[in-house]
């Protein structure tokens, strides 16, 4: 691969009601393959996905919220989750999952995944990428 | 007239046309999606506060759980009911309108 | 697809990945492998196990970048490496492996 690309995917749809954000969290984990400089910005209903205490044993859906704690080990480690979007919803940082990474070059320290950043951040963010991918 | 709302209040006017046009002495059903209406705290838990009382609402509980959403997070006054009351709302009500 | 094994009758997809993996038990491993001309070790059971407990834990199967470096991280250094793993998983260790675990394809095979 001749360049590294700053590379965002933007998570913007609740968990379950469509297959987006299934689909995308799975086109990240393919990606990250790649070895680009990837994050994912989670956005209005997008940040119900990192919601903790997902349990859909009632619905025969398949939970998949597990499977954002294995980002770290794809190498995603900026999760980015939009903090007026969060209070729009009567939510905290605490409504969410906890979510880390090991930093290799830190003796495997675990360090957050997840920032919390204001929509004019978000915004500076976004401009800033090469590729913009949206789910 | 039993209603039910599929759509989250965030990406749909779904359930505020429904509150418009729903009379007193209806039922409301959340259901998938539509369970993020009943959150309290957020910009839209005015407007189905408001209509609670006249008319009742009810969520999903297999939904809500599904999306990690406890009871003591609901706008008060709101009932959760299962798929069993799903049905017992379906046949205790003449019609039934789906604001897909 | 699929195939029968001691009176019960286990449904795969097209690549023999199994389909409903709580049907999954020792015997599809062995048999599985058994079609590969693969007699399953000790050390193919510390992969196999541990693809079980990592699906089990983030509801998806590895990578194998990702795996070795899991694996390197739970069992050595001296195990948390691609000869090692290809050694014992020739057709490729997240591939062959999470066939043998019951589990789907791993996300990321590319």
């Amino acid at each position: 691969m001749s360049e590294t690309k700053k590379f965002m995917y933007i998570n913007r749809r609740p968990p379950y009601g469509t297959v987006y954000p299934l689909e995308g969290l799975e086109v990240v984990l393919i990606g990250a393959a790649f070895e680009q400089e990837v994050c994912m910005a989670f956005i209005s209903d997008g940040v119900f996905q990192l919601k903790q205490g997902q349990d859909t044993t009632d619905t025969g859906m398949k939970n998949f919220s597990p499977t954002y704690r294995a980002l770290g080990d794809y190498e995603v480690t900026r999760l980015y989750v939009e903090r007026e979007s969060l209070e729009e919803r009567g939510l905290t940082e605490a409504d969410l999952m906890p979510l880390t990474w090991e930093d290799e070059d830190d003796d495997w320290a675990e360090k957050p995944s997840i920032q919390i950043v204001s929509r004019t951040q978000l915004s500076d963010l976004l401009e800033e990428q090469d590729v913009v991918f949206n789910f | 007239m039993l209603h039910t709302v599929n759509k989250s209040p965030f990406e749909s006017a779904s359930l505020k046309t429904c509150l418009g046009l729903a009379q007193s002495g209806s039922d409301i059903l959340l259901i998938e999606d539509g369970v993020y209406g009943a959150l309290a705290g957020t910009i839209h838990t005015t407007m189905l506060a408001e209509a609670t009382g006249a008319i009742s609402v009810y969520a999903l509980g297999p939904d809500l759980k599904a999306r990690g959403l406890p009871e003591d997070r609901l706008i008060p006054g709101i009932k959760v009911v299962g798929y069993d009351g799903f049905v017992e709302l379906a046949c205790a009500n003449d019609k039934v309108q789906s604001w897909l | 697809m699929a195939f029968e094994l001691s009176g019960r009758t286990y449904e795969t997809d097209e690549e023999g990945y199994l389909a409903d993996l709580s049907e999954w038990n020792q015997e599809v491993a062995g048999y599985m492998a058994k079609e590969d001309d693969c007699d399953l070790s000790e050390s193919h059971w510390e992969v196999i196990n541990f693809l079980r407990e990592y699906y089990e834990e983030y509801q998806i199967a590895p990578a194998v970048r990702v795996l070795t470096k899991a694996i390197g991280k739970k069992l050595g250094k001296d195990k948390g490496n691609s000869k090692y793993l290809y050694e014992l998983f020739p057709y490729g260790p997240a591939k062959q492996a999470c066939k043998y675990a019951g589990l789907p394809k791993p996300t990321g095979c590319v």
